[in-house]
């Protein structure tokens, strides 16, 4: 076939080739699939409390337990301080933040395996599959939101109402943070297969080393920077100090936040695409 | 002209075997970071596959289990990447790899219509407006409200292949998944591809081990044996290319042990050995035929259906002749051998190419042996049929005899 009378126009073209160097992400066509995207974190929400007897119920319940067990060992029994606000209100705020990171991280890392029979039977773009699953479990937030103001009402305690506003934000940051790790973990744990352990016991760790059960007020402020390199430790306290607290929201500390939740999705992002095109080799 | 839809170039695809693992662990990879590098061997599913598609095509992809038919669709639909050469597709491409993809047995029909109607990358408008249609060609409709775990595998079936059966791509690939489903199913999903070449101008990429699918449907065909192009062309010359590798010599004793088997493999075909009563591999319609199968077995087996069917050129069967029918049930002993020997008497079929497979079971659903393509012999004309036999095709030679009585 040297003939040159029917030479193709390759622009009309995709071509298919062995992966060479950085892939580009291709935002257009993630942007085609977005109805892809919305009906997989449809399916998630729908599968899940379809599954659960309990359904609804348990999205509140282990939260509410949590924080009742915290407040008791912690609040009372350790008398761990909270800025003045009563404790139930003050920890709870800040699990609210965290369930939602460590099940989007949890089930995006986990994510490619379980779609693997559509991932080896159909194209489309992978991304969609662990960001769909880091996106699911905001339901469960708003859910436990609620919780979290009949919390108020039982403790009379006023929140700053202006302070409403910035929780949107704050989740998107949570949402980006936990994405951008969830990408690079599911790729990882794609191709090793012991990830999930590893992550089961960093996600216990990290519940302690970020300030949920006591307030980031408690750390020495030379050392205050180690703990804001993880963007929930500055969700959570920037929740706290404006919602419940009333204080101004400190910039610097939101916009760490924000930078480093960005920093956490190149990476993921990254490393994703660089796996992304031999999943479904590996899996 | 038509344009050219795809041009694949060079196409190889490699896989790295030797690693006992099907994947690694972290804990392995650190700890192999230390130790020297295994060599491992490489093994190439596909190599140099040079071909092109022209708009409106359907091009039947043949060849044994482990050709690589399937890993050429998966690059071709972009799942796995290819190792070498490339592939150019125009247009939007879908691919139907698996009945199904996507289905999650606790969502109701109606949801899993618009889940899988996603996945395989329809928006969420198109199904809307499709969505009557594809219920109602799934013929399901009273059961669209009920989870799918609830369905029976035809009911599955039906709407899986309904949601895809809609999709508007300019090339569709599929892996055979008409293989499934009830016969009337079937032909329905097989008009429905026939449809959609023909009118919509849509090409269509098809892996099937069915010779009638592939005949009926395809405009050309590809041959693919051990990752490589064998031939391509006319539907008609490249299955008959397919069947003389598949069987190997068409005369005299064969061996099966190089033949694709199926089943559980507690015993084995070995060999067959299709002859006349003079011992030769020679036929002429109404001649009795001996099948001789040797089985070995390779764990006790016992009450063995055993069986051989012969099949014509579309595959349409037409003869089955097993134990089973004379209420006999085979026995062995592991290690030990066994002839069966099938004598068929009178057997009238026409002239032309004829394909035998061979079976063995225990019961229906337990299947110990199988081999499609386990020989082939052909049968030729006797002197009278030469004479008139052309204008009167059939299936069967029918020995008749006549009388005309006149008033």
């Amino acid at each position: 076939m040297k003939s040159t009378k029917n030479k193709l126009d390759i622009k009309k073209y995709r071509i298919i080739s062995p992966p060479k160097g950085l892939v580009k992400i291709d935002f257009k066509e993630f942007w085609e699939y977005r109805d892809l995207l919305l009906i997989l974190i449809w399916r998630n929400i729908s599968i899940r409390y379809k599954q659960t007897a309990v359904g609804v119920a348990w999205a509140l319940f282990q939260p509410v337990v949590t924080m009742t067990i915290f407040t008791v060992f912690f609040g009372r029994l350790a008398r761990i301080p909270s800025d003045n606000i009563p404790y139930p209100v003050f920890v709870f705020t800040g699990l609210l933040f965290w369930n939602y990171f460590s099940s989007a991280l949890t089930s995006a890392s986990d994510s490619l395996i379980e779609d693997e029979s559509i991932i080896k039977k159909v194209y489309f773009p992978r991304i969609i599959v662990p960001i769909s699953t880091a996106i699911t479990p905001i339901i469960d937030f708003f859910l436990s939101f609620l919780v979290l103001l009949v919390l108020m009402v039982i403790f009379q305690f006023t929140p700053n109402f202006l302070g409403l506003l910035l929780v949107p934000l704050l989740i998107i940051i949570a949402t980006i943070t936990s994405s951008g790790l969830g990408l690079f973990l599911a790729a990882l744990n794609a191709k090793y297969r012991d990830v999930r352990y590893v992550l089961g016991f960093f996600i216990q760790i990290m519940l302690f080393v970020t300030p949920i059960i006591y307030p980031a007020s408690l750390i020495p402020a030379q050392y205050k920077w180690i703990i804001f390199l993880n963007p929930m430790s500055g969700i959570i306290t920037l929740a706290r100090d404006v919602l419940l607290n009333g204080k101004p929201v400190d910039w610097g500390v939101l916009m760490m936040s924000f930078v480093l939740s960005l920093l956490f999705m190149l990476i993921g992002l990254s490393y994703f695409r660089k796996t992304e095109r031999f999943i479904a080799d590996v899996l | 002209m038509s344009e050219i839809m795809i041009k694949v170039e060079n196409l190889g695809k490699k896989f790295t075997i030797g690693q006992k693992q099907p994947y690694y662990s972290l804990r392995d990879k650190i700890g192999n970071s230390f130790k020297k590098k295994e060599k491992s061997g490489d093994f190439w599913a596909l190599k140099d596959i040079n071909f092109e598609v022209k708009k409106g095509e359907v091009l039947g992809i043949i060849g044994p289990n482990g050709a690589g038919k399937s890993t050429l669709l998966k690059i071709l639909s972009r799942i796995t990447p290819p190792s070498t050469g490339r592939a150019l597709i125009q247009g939007k491409v879908a691919s139907l790899l698996e009945i199904g993809a996507g289905f999650h047995p606790e969502l109701t029909g109606r949801e899993n219509i618009y889940l899988s109607g996603a996945v395989l990358g329809m928006t969420r408008q198109e199904i809307k407006e499709k969505f009557d249609k594809i219920v109602e060609f799934s013929e399901i409709s009273q059961f669209v409200d009920t989870p799918v775990k609830r369905y029976s595998s035809g009911m599955y079936v039906r709407l899986a292949f309904s949601v895809a059966a809609h999709l508007e791509p300019d090339v569709l690939i599929i892996d055979e998944v008409l293989a499934v489903g009830d016969a009337n199913f079937q032909k329905k999903c097989l008009g429905r591809v026939g449809e959609v070449s023909r009118e919509d101008g849509r090409t269509v990429l098809l892996v099937s081990h069915n010779m009638h699918s592939i005949l009926s449907l395809s405009s050309r065909c590809l041959f693919i044996s051990n990752g490589k192009l064998m031939k391509v062309g006319d539907p008609e010359e490249v299955i008959k290319a397919y069947r003389k590798s598949a069987s190997g010599s068409s005369s005299g004793e064969k061996t099966l042990a190089k033949a694709a088997h199926y089943g559980d493999g507690s015993a084995r075909f070995v060999k067959i050995n299709i002859k006349n009563k003079s011992g030769k591999p020679i036929f002429v319609t109404g001649d009795d035929i001996d099948c001789e199968v040797t089985i070995k077995a390779n764990q006790d087996i016992s009450n063995a259906n055993v069986a051989i069917v012969i099949s014509d050129e579309r595959e349409i069967r037409l003869i089955d002749a097993n134990t089973l029918i004379k209420g006999y049930g085979l026995a062995l002993k592991q290690g030990q051998t066994a002839k069966v020997v099938f004598s068929l008497k009178n057997v009238r079929l026409r002239p032309g190419n004829y394909i035998v497979a061979v079976w063995m079971g225990a019961y229906a659903s337990h299947e110990i042996d199988a081999v499609k393509y386990a020989d082939s012999f052909e049968v030729e004309a006797r002197r009278e049929d030469i004479l008139y036999t052309a204008p009167y095709p059939g299936l069967y030679s029918c020995e008749f005899d006549y009388k005309v009585e006149k008033d």
